[in-house]
Formats: C-alpha cells, sequence, structure tokens
C-alpha cells in the first residue's frame, strides 16, 4: 500500500524543503520506490534544493490542467535511483490546486510508488491544505522556538479536522514530530526548548532531532540533499529518521552538548 | 548564562519563559479551535433577538463552550444596560 506523507509546519524557513528532500531521498536509498511533490506553486523550490532546477519542463500544475502526462513531469533524481521530484509550477498561484485533481494526480502516483512525500507551503491557505489532504502520515517539521511550536500546534488543529481522512471519519493521520535547527548547546544553557519541552508541549511522538549544522546550507548550495552528506550531523541524523520512520529502533542522536571545560563552565562561553 | 549568573540567581531562564508562555497561549487555542463552529452565529443571533427589546452591544454578549469530563457547560453572559428602561418602544 503506497503510503502518502505530507511535510508541514505552519511556519515558514524551518526546513520544510530541506526535510522532504532528505526525506524522500533517504526512503528511495532505502530501496523504495518515491515521488516527492512541491506543493508551492507560484514559490517553487523543490528542484533548487535537489539540483534539478535546470531540467524543469513541466510542473504540477501542467499536470493538472492535461498539458502533460504525469510521466512528462516527474524528473528523476540525479542521487539516487528510485527518486522522482514533481516540481511546482512557478508561473501560477496556489488555487491552480484544487482536491479533485490533487485526489487524481496522487492516486495515479500510487500505481508506481511505495511512498509520495508532500513538501508543504507554509501558511493555511490552499496549498497547505492541499498537501496535507491526501495524507496517511505526517511530519511536523518545527523549530524550538516559540513562533514555530505555536505554529505546529495550529497545523495539528488542521491535520484533525480538515484532512480526508478527518473527513471521512477514518483512522486519523499518524503524526510525527521532527525538530530541526536544534542546539543542544543552547537548550542545555536554558537559552532554547529543548526536545523534551517541545515534546511535552506539542504531545506527538518524536520522530528525529536535526542538529543545526553548516552542512544544511552547504547542501542547498550545492542542490545536493543534506542527507547524502554522511560526515555531517544532520546527515547522520535523517538517516536515522529514515531508519526510524521504517520501523527500527534507532536511539537519537546529537540531543546533547559536547563537555565544556570548567573554566568556560565558570565564565560562559 | 555562566555558572556564576548562577550562583547569583540573576534571571529566569529564557526557554523555562518560553514554554511557560507557550503552554498558556496553546490551552487557550486549542479550547477556542475545539468548539463548535456555530457559536459566532449563534452569537450573532442572540445579539439581534435581545436588541430588540434591550439596547445593548456586541461586547456585551458572551457566549462560552466549555468542556469539563462528559459535561458540555454552554454559557451566555450577557450584560444588560443599567437601567432596564431602555427598552425600545419600537419594539413589537
Amino acid at each position: 500500500m503506497t503510503k502518502v506523507i505530507v511535510v508541514t509546519s505552519g511556519k515558514g524557513g524551518v526546513g520544510k524543503t530541506t526535510s522532504s528532500s532528505s526525506f524522500a531521498s533517504g526512503l528511495a536509498l532505502r530501496g523504495h520506490k518515491t515521488a516527492v511533490i512541491d506543493f508551492d506553486v507560484g514559490l517553487r523550490n523543490l528542484d533548487l534544493i535537489m539540483g534539478c532546477e535546470r531540467r524543469v519542463v513541466y510542473d504540477f500544475v501542467n499536470v493538472i490542467n492535461g498539458e502533460s502526462t504525469l510521466k512528462q513531469a516527474l524528473i528523476k533524481d540525479k542521487h539516487c535511483d528510485n527518486l522522482f521530484v514533481l516540481p511546482a509550477s512557478q508561473t501560477r498561484d496556489k488555487d491552480a490546486l484544487d482536491k479533485e485533481s490533487v485526489g487524481r494526480v496522487i492516486n495515479e502516483l500510487r500505481d508506481s510508488f511505495d511512498y509520495i512525500v508532500c513538501d508543504s507551503p507554509a501558511g493555511i491557505e490552499k496549498g497547505a491544505l492541499m498537501a496535507l489532504y491526501y495524507a496517511d502520515e505526517a511530519l511536523i517539521v518545527t523549530n524550538p522556538e516559540v513562533s514555530s511550536v505555536r505554529d505546529s500546534d495550529r497545523i495539528l488543529g488542521i491535520l484533525a479536522a480538515k484532512s480526508k481522512r478527518a473527513e471521512d471519519g477514518v483512522e486519523p493521520i499518524k503524526e510525527h514530530l521532527l525538530i530541526t535547527r536544534y542546539s543542544p548547546r543552547r537548550a542545555a544553557a536554558g537559552e532554547m526548548l529543548s526536545v523534551t519541552d517541545v515534546q511535552e508541549i506539542l504531545s506527538i511522538p518524536l520522530l528525529g532531532v536535526i542538529p543545526e549544522t553548516e552542512a544544511v546550507l552547504q547542501a542547498s548550495n550545492a542542490g545536493i540533499p543534506v542527507i547524502h552528506d554522511i560526515e555531517s550531523n544532520a546527515g547522520q541524523a535523517y538517516r536515522d529518521v529514515v531508519a526510524r520512520f521504517l520501523g527500527e529502533d534507532v536511539p537519537m542522536r546529537f540531543l546533547t552538548a559536547d563537555k565544556k571545560g570548567f573554566f568556560s563552565r565558570l565564565f560562559g562561553a | 548564562m555562566s555558572f556564576l549568573d548562577y550562583l547569583l540567581g540573576t534571571r529566569k531562564k529564557t526557554a523555562t519563559v518560553a514554554k511557560d508562555r507557550l503552554q498558556i497561549i496553546l490551552a487557550r487555542e486549542r479550547v477556542d479551535r475545539k468548539g463548535p463552529d456555530f457559536l459566532p452565529e449563534l452569537r450573532q443571533e442572540l445579539l439581534q433577538v435581545i436588541s430588540k427589546y434591550v439596547k445593548i452591544d456586541l461586547d456585551q454578549v458572551k457566549v462560552n463552550l466549555e468542556r469539563d469530563g462528559n459535561f458540555e457547560v454552554l454559557e451566555l453572559n450577557i450584560v444588560l444596560p443599567e437601567s432596564i428602561n431602555t427598552v425600545k418602544k419600537t419594539a413589537s
């Protein structure tokens, strides 16, 4: 059975596209046929993060309007075999999407893919609602910061009320918390909400924690999802996330800061 | 925040402040979210009916739904003007 997973957050700039690209790549690296769809119509960026921006010919809206076939619009990823990208349209707006036609595209994708990852735009308007509507599971990307946590809570409310699963009254969307841009040092110093704090407030199961790392910017500069950078903490953390998602029991890593010396502790960093 | 700050007990850590603030605001927002969506309309219609007889304004009608276990309490709080003689004569 194909699973549809939405990567969402409410707030912008928390790492939805970074997470979508690495999560989808991770699933593909583990041998699952995966499609990742950019729902941010008008502000397409997934193509850039995945390094396929120059190969975009047709997009999601073209497929919806019947101007191209799904096969023509899907871009095969350069870095892994089982991964395909469906880019958003850059020239249209979010009203180009509607439940019925999005459903049609998703159903067509179900025939050939194991996982469909929906990269949601920020906000709670049409694009975001369309991205989450057909989801079976959701990754809630949250930064340890007040506005991000609040918006995540809002999105959880929307998942529970406005998704297809909610409307049909079937088993609700399975929610996973993904904390990104985490700084263990600052959390330990009481300057940043800790993983436990965020988890307690949102009370959904924790799928993983991605530490704040320079590697993420480097990866987006290069157009190679950070999960391919196995040297980096972020790359390893995303691999753990994928493994946990697939049901493996992988302990959390990168949650504690490197120990500081006595003098730096005494006088502050 | 260094160990010296800790010894002097100078300030409350901001992460704690953040957590407290979030817990309070989210508790409130979650209640609002759970409320049935007829509440605003109910409030509007009540206001229309009452204003046929008594001069009141929008802020003086509060409609609240509280849940406590299996109970649901619909609370209507209507502040009437000081003198009830302000009843509109035009009301028919």
